[in-house]
């Protein structure tokens, strides 16, 4: 909650500070924050409505027998591997991600999931190795899902 | 415009009427779905114009043309940083970093730093880390933070040093035409 209000505070200052100096680029800034929740609106009440559903009819055990802290290594497994192939906006996942936890989900298999979500892409491979060759692609694919493994054990051991 | 709406919006007017009809059949269920769905709506629309504002202006304030004629090759720590900070100032979803990074290689962008640039976009983008730490908590957020720095770090480390000589010409050859 406290939280809330010191990014409430940061915004306005921003947004003072920005008025200050320049008018129009304020109101450039507006109409992009505008277009970009815009934008991501209709995926976000999906998947809050999908959360409300899925969660009021799975029940936590479920949830923590499949990526609970005593799911080890396959719950982790299983995390790394659906954020690895998904390809789920950070305003999609992180809501999802905190329902989990509070459903039951470990923090390791929590992280497992969202690190390999935002570093590895195998869908998006194509756009890749279009840009940087097959090679180093695959090269940073790999490194990062191997990264997002190693960070899930060491947030496990910390969370 | 209602069409268009309609279009946008089906999927999720689709589940509104799952969720309605759910809720006559199961009444206890339905009930509890409302309840779980109106307080993350609640939660979510209390935090989320703070998050955005912020994406905005950093969208409009950030000029990257001018920060990318500071991380070529030489450019040295601080061409590192300003890798970093192009990242994290930006939005959007990660394969949406690649032509931006071709524009970087074209410009003479070192290739450590556009690796850093991705690492960056990919993990510290400043608005979405606000909202992780409104869902997740901020412990959780400085952890996993922490630990992607250092995982960027080693990640460009190690696809800079396998790539040979000819093979860093030919990625900057890849990006030679590009707009």
């Amino acid at each position: 909650m406290t939280f809330t209000y010191v990014l409430y505070a940061l915004a306005l200052a921003g947004l003072a500070i920005s008025f200050f100096k320049d008018r129009n680029k304020t109101k450039m800034s507006l109409k992009k924050a505008w277009k970009s929740f815009e934008n991501i609106l209709p995926q976000f009440l999906t998947i809050l409505i999908i959360i409300g559903i899925v969660f009021a009819v799975l029940s936590p055990d479920t949830i923590t027998k499949l990526i609970g802290t005593d799911s080890g290594f396959w719950g982790v497994l299983g995390a790394s591997l659906l954020g690895a192939i998904t390809l789920i906006p950070g305003f999609i996942a992180f809501p999802l991600a905190a329902a989990l936890l509070n459903n039951g989900a470990g923090y390791m298999q929590i992280t497992a999931f969202i690190a390999s979500l935002m570093m590895v892409g195998i869908v998006t491979l194509p756009l890749e190795i279009k840009t940087f060759g097959k090679k180093t692609a695959i090269i940073r694919n790999v490194s990062a899902y191997a990264f997002s493994l190693i960070a899930a054990l060491i947030v496990g051991v910390i969370l | 415009m209602i069409r268009k709406i309609l279009k946008r919006y089906w999927v999720f007017l689709l589940l509104v009427v799952i969720n309605v009809v759910l809720g006559i059949i199961f009444p206890e269920l339905g009930a509890k779905s409302l309840d779980i769905t109106k307080s993350n709506v609640a939660e979510m629309l209390l935090v989320l114009p703070p998050i955005f504002i912020l994406l905005g202006l950093l969208d409009v304030w950030v000029d990257r043309s001018v920060m990318m004629k500071y991380t070529g090759k030489g450019s040295g720590l601080k061409g590192v940083l300003i890798a970093f900070l192009l990242g994290s100032a930006a939005a959007g979803p990660l394969y949406a970093a690649f032509p931006v990074a071709g524009v970087m290689l074209k410009k003479g962008s070192s290739l450590f730093n556009v690796f850093i640039f991705i690492g960056a976009w990919s993990t510290t983008k400043i608005p979405m880390l606000t909202f992780e730490a409104a869902n997740l908590g901020l412990p959780f957020t400085l952890i996993r933070l922490g630990l992607s720095i250092v995982g960027i770090l080693i990640i460009a480390v190690l696809t800079e040093k396998s790539l040979s000589k000819e093979q860093k010409e030919q990625i900057y050859e890849l990006n030679m035409n590009i707009e």
